[in-house]
């Protein structure tokens, strides 16, 4: 367990730097694929199997593919000068510091004091009757408990995130629609007045 | 198990082409979203997984507005170079 988390985020960062450093977008995004594989299995082994099977489908399903798509298409070329690619790494690196620093600090505040249960007055506890709880244990599977969650109190989240899809969707196919006169339509009109005597012909 | 925000501080560095800095937001979304999930999973919180939800179907959205709006750009100029993108006029 342990071995496979040191090895799914490992392989996740390395992949990371890699989807930067490559030279050819298209590896680029085959290393970004392979980031989004490796975060499933990092999200199988906490537990959340719906996650990984969502991210999956949606990550590497539709947006891998679409970068992949683009890249395909709008054939870049792959000499890209980049010489100063160290030249931002001062600032960037102490802001990242910083940033790190501030999580710690944060995770320190809020997590630590869940770890460290005094275990003496749980022996007190323990003389006292109490109740068996886990034996009154529900286990809820995860899509159950988000879909409880969402349908619920959340829906409104969830309509929303639906109408930001919709308008998403609208604003690609608006955007990448183009009139020209180069594309050829369909034209219902000439197509069913056409009269099919005339269409087929007995050339010489 | 913090090691995922040097995902996030990994990313900001460098940049040279529109694609891999697209890519690059879609990674930074990516460890957010890691976060969050690890996050309620570890606080025993479930609105962490809502909310991770919630950012899949924006990145998905910004995904797909972001190369659409790069394939109408190289659709007009016939490159994608970073450096002459403030020339746009609306």
């Amino acid at each position: 367990m342990d071995l496979l988390f040191y090895l799914f985020s490992s392989m996740t960062l390395l992949s990371g730097v890699m989807v930067i450093q490559a030279r050819n977008p298209v590896y680029s995004v085959l290393f970004l694929i392979l980031v989004f594989f490796n975060a499933a299995g990092l999200l199988v082994l906490l537990g959340l199997d719906f996650f990984a099977m969502i991210f999956l489908v949606v990550y590497v399903g539709a947006i891998a593919v679409l970068f992949l798509f683009v890249v395909m298409m709008l054939n870049i070329k792959i000499a890209e000068i980049n010489e100063k690619r160290l030249r931002y790494l001062p600032i960037g690196g102490v802001l990242g510091v910083v940033f790190l620093f501030e999580i710690l600090l944060i995770v320190d505040n809020d997590l630590i004091p869940l770890l460290f249960y005094n275990t003496e007055s749980f022996e007190e506890f323990k003389l006292s009757n109490f109740i068996n709880w886990s034996e009154n244990l529900q286990t809820v599977t995860n899509i159950q408990a988000i879909g409880n969650l969402v349908y619920t109190y959340y829906f409104y989240f969830f309509l929303m995130s639906s109408v930001i899809l919709l308008i998403a969707m609208i604003g690609a196919i608006v955007l990448t629609m183009q009139k020209g006169i180069r594309i050829k339509r369909q034209q219902v009109f000439l197509q069913n007045t056409r009269d099919f005597a005339k269409t087929i012909r007995k050339t010489a | 198990m913090i090691l995922f925000l040097l995902g996030i501080w990994g990313i900001f560095l460098n940049r040279k082409n529109i694609i891999v800095m697209l890519m690059s937001i879609e990674l930074m979304l990516l460890a957010v979203n890691l976060n969050f999930l690890l996050f309620s999973v570890y606080l025993d919180d479930l609105i962490g997984q809502l909310f991770a939800l919630l950012i899949l179907t924006v990145a998905a959205a910004e995904s797909a507005i972001g190369l659409a709006l790069l394939v109408v750009y190289y659709r007009i100029r016939g490159t994608i170079a970073v450096e002459f993108i403030n020339l746009l006029k609306g």
